[in-house]
């Protein structure tokens, strides 16, 4: 996939986590899937075997969204959050927190689209209110049910090295 | 193990002990080798690096002359793992949003098609604004 290679997780201070994705679309089309419920359902789904049972949002400042995805084992998750910022099609600001609260506070949202020559680059920052907060999010991935083996810790560690990203 | 994991990401926030790390990865060095490819002085070096030995991140040879540092795997593995499975999810999101984009384009040339045959007047640079 062409795609992936564009794609980054960084964590540039002690309580965010920066997300950078490349997307072979001009930036209307991406920022209508990730405001259009009916489009967000098709893509948001999490880990494999996860699927959406609630998807809500009312893209306007104000307005709310609601997350709720089920897991192979009929297990719930859900997200709640309200938009604080919107300018079509380039910047989205929300706040959003998990129903089962596994880490304090809220967190924040900031979705950068920019287009270059008909694609969009997406650069998400998750602020979270702690060092601690963000560390639990980050480690989420194990709770989320990804607990596939992990035996290439000397594959991963060269490009951590070189770039100080997961890349 | 979690604390631990906590001051592996604090030391590996700072751009600089990247770097440190990063020539590490490439065989042991000792403080001023270190020092050299940066514009700080040995002093403000000491103090990434006792960041980073506190994180478990590297640590001394027994060399007593040089005290030469080394690069210790386990805990950046241990972070770099969380950072690659929290990675997987995103990019499992993002591979089904790639094709729901094709998808998104192909109807909007479908849509253009029809109305460029309803009204022929419709200048093609005005589109995929």
């Amino acid at each position: 996939m062409k795609n992936s290679t564009t794609f980054k997780v960084t964590t540039p201070t002690d309580r965010e986590i920066v997300i950078t994705r490349e997307f072979d679309a001009p930036r209307t089309l991406v920022f209508d899937a990730f405001t259009k419920p009916e489009l967000i359902k098709r893509w948001l789904t999490g880990p494999p075997g996860w699927s959406f049972v609630v998807c809500e949002m009312d893209a306007r400042v104000g307005g709310e969204f609601r997350y709720v995805w089920r897991g192979p084992d009929q297990s719930e998750m859900g997200m709640r959050g309200v938009i604080r910022e919107i300018v079509p099609p380039e910047r989205i600001v929300a706040t959003e927190r998990f129903d089962q609260a596994w880490y304090p506070g809220d967190a924040q949202d900031t979705w950068v689209l920019t287009e270059t020559s008909g694609k969009t680059t997406l650069t998400l920052t998750l602020r979270y209110e702690s060092r601690e907060a963000r560390d639990i999010a980050l480690k989420s991935g194990m709770d989320q049910g990804m607990a596939a083996g992990y035996d290439r810790l000397e594959e991963l560690l060269p490009s951590f090295a070189a770039g100080g990203t997961a890349q | 193990m979690s604390q631990r994991l906590d001051a592996t990401f604090a030391a590996l926030a700072d751009p600089t002990r990247r770097a440190i790390l990063a020539r590490l990865a490439t065989g042991e060095a000792s403080v001023a080798q270190l020092a050299a490819p940066f514009a700080m002085s040995q002093p403000a070096i000491s103090k990434h690096l006792k960041v980073l030995e506190r994180a478990g991140l590297i640590s001394r040879s027994r060399d007593a002359q040089r005290r030469p540092r080394r690069i210790e795997a386990q805990p950046l593995a241990e972070a770099n793992e969380w950072l690659e499975r929290y990675r997987k999810i995103w990019e499992a999101n993002f591979e089904r949003l790639d094709a729901l984009l094709e998808e998104m384009k192909a109807m909007q040339v479908k849509r253009d098609d029809k109305r460029d045959k309803g009204q022929t007047q419709v200048t093609r640079t005005k589109r995929h604004r």
